[in-house]
């Protein structure tokens, strides 16, 4: 099982405000590229998604019921990328959508505006369903709080379960993965930035100083 | 984005499309078991209303409570506005009373910019019509039911009548609109002319040379006398109300005669392109500017233009009042 908890490098220092993003800043505000250096480069990235796709087939005894929603941005691409993989395994079509998260935020009041990202749920529903939230980095697990909420307002699914490509600690909320592409253990000093070939032209995993 | 929505004029396109895009996404909302977001929780929207209108303060009041957002509205009948007290104290009151946006409807044209800019309230600012002047939210709307309908295809063109698509991120660039009839008495027309040229569509203003204000020439726009000869070239006609109330000079001579110049008939929807669609913002004279039968017509978006409204509304909303209050680093200008 992939989902054992690297316990934080350090723990959050109180006074930071609760902005933090669950996801890597795409912008990289406050990422220096000068200390930049790749953790996962395409052929592991490649890797463990697949090894997630087997995961997910084994948990859910089949994919019969799975619905794969991916949270933008990147947790989008990702979410594709998982359900060519499952239909490769289960030999048929695996709905996948995405999930924005924007105005269930609870930082809306502490940042300027942002745009929303598209929601877009299969025409399957989630009723009744296993659905498997997609996200690039795990990190103060404010943004799949915000997910959880969104999805509710949706519909009822039998079950949610949480894969993301890189988990980095430093928890905010009761919140765990049921599926780590990899455990990252970081300083909340570091920023961690994921590139995906559908935003950022290669697939990366980079670990850098806040600038 | 700007702290306030006063006029159409003062959105770019960048401002235009963000809310056009925000709006697709609202639109989303109305069609889930659950149409509520949470996103405006604990924020307070005044609905302050010195003219009737049950249209827009409807649409107002639904988007803002699908956000969340506690609503009051306020009209001038039977309050204090009605035995004499000033745009000022209302507004002082609203201020002590909380109020995080104001979403205003007056007679007076300028009324929604002073109070914007008096300092009198901390709040966002939202023009829901004042005057003859402007009535922004009408325009993104009718820009957002224009760029669905005519730029919603997956590769950009018009979507067959009855379809819903998808325009996001697109604008309105080389779309042909014709708004016809009271132009004199329209805000309106004045938010569409903006908008739309703002988002690159063509728009020619067809009316009675008496139902034309004075400066026509200086707005961004062509003007025809002659209906039939627009419509072919036209990828929208958007139909006016004729102000039955406002008809205090002899604009025209008759009512019959207008309707036989300037109303939209069967016969003249047929010079149409096959895309074309017919706007009104409502409420319609039936018989008079629009034959019923073009109006219960398939390319009529008439209904259409109350639901995106809402969407349109909540997408203003949102991104005024959204994010962080940064009246502190910004002056509200």
């Amino acid at each position: 099982m992939s989902a054992s908890r690297e316990t934080p490098a350090q723990s959050p220092p109180t006074g930071r405000p609760v902005a933090a993003s669950g996801s890597a800043p795409s912008g990289a505000a406050g990422f220096d590229p000068a200390t930049a250096r790749p953790v996962l480069e395409a052929p592991e990235i490649d890797r463990a998604l697949t090894r997630i796709a087997h995961e997910i087939v084994e948990r859910a005894k089949g994919a019969g019921d799975v619905v794969l929603l991916g949270i933008p941005r990147r947790g989008v691409p990702l979410a594709r990328r998982l359900a060519e993989r499952l239909a490769r395994i289960e030999g048929r079509e695996v709905p996948v959508g995405s999930l924005d998260i924007t105005m269930y935020r609870d930082d809306l009041r502490m940042r300027p505006t942002r745009a929303p990202e598209r929601t877009s749920i299969p025409p399957v529903g989630v009723d009744g369903r296993l659905v498997v939230l997609v996200d690039d980095v795990l990190f103060s697990g404010r943004t799949i709080r915000a997910a959880l909420d969104a999805l509710g307002d949706i519909g009822r699914p039998r079950a949610v379960q949480l894969a993301v490509l890189v988990d980095r600690g430093h928890r905010e909320l009761p919140i765990r993965a049921d599926y780590v592409g990899k455990n990252l253990p970081t300083s909340l000093r570091e920023t961690v930035k994921v590139l995906l070939d559908e935003h950022d032209g290669r697939d990366a995993v980079l670990i850098g100083d806040r600038g | 984005m700007k702290r306030h929505l006063i006029s159409a004029a003062d959105l770019s396109v960048e401002d235009a499309i963000l809310i056009l895009d925000t709006a697709e996404e609202m639109s989303q909302v109305a069609s889930r078991p659950i149409k509520k977001l949470p996103t405006l929780r604990g924020r307070t929207v005044v609905n302050l209303f010195f003219e009737d209108s049950t249209r827009t303060r409807t649409s107002f009041e639904l988007a803002a409570k699908r956000l969340s957002a506690d609503v009051i509205n306020f009209s001038a009948k039977g309050s204090s506005v009605s035995k004499g007290e000033s745009l000022k104290d209302t507004a002082l009151t609203l201020q002590a009373m909380g109020a995080d946006a104001v979403v205003i409807r007056h007679s007076a044209s300028g009324a929604p910019h002073r109070l914007a800019h008096s300092g009198w309230i901390h709040g966002s600012v939202l023009n829901a019509g004042d005057g003859t002047h402007e009535h922004p939210t009408q325009a993104l709307l009718d820009a957002f039911t224009m760029r669905r309908r005519l730029a919603g295809a997956p590769d950009g063109g018009p979507v067959p009548h009855g379809e819903a698509g998808d325009g996001t991120g697109r604008d309105l660039a080389g779309r042909r609109v014709a708004i016809v009839g009271d132009v004199l008495h329209s805000r309106v027309v004045r938010s569409n002319v903006h908008l739309l040229t703002t988002l690159g569509a063509e728009v020619t203003l067809v009316a009675p040379p008496t139902l034309l204000p004075i400066g026509v020439e200086s707005w961004p726009c062509r003007v025809s006398y002659d209906l039939d000869e627009v419509l072919p070239k036209s990828d929208a006609v958007m139909m006016l109300r004729v102000q039955r109330e406002r008809m205090n000079a002899a604009f025209f001579p008759t009512e019959r005669e207008y309707s036989r110049r300037y109303g939209l008939n069967a016969e003249r929807v047929a010079r149409l392109p096959e895309h074309a669609i017919v706007m009104h913002p409502g409420p319609m004279n039936r018989g008079m500017e629009i034959t019923a039968e073009v109006a219960d017509s398939a390319r009529s978006t008439i209904v259409e233009q109350v639901t995106n409204g809402v969407s349109v509304r909540m997408a203003a909303l949102y991104l005024l009042l959204g994010g962080a209050d940064l009246a502190a680093s910004d002056s509200g200008r």
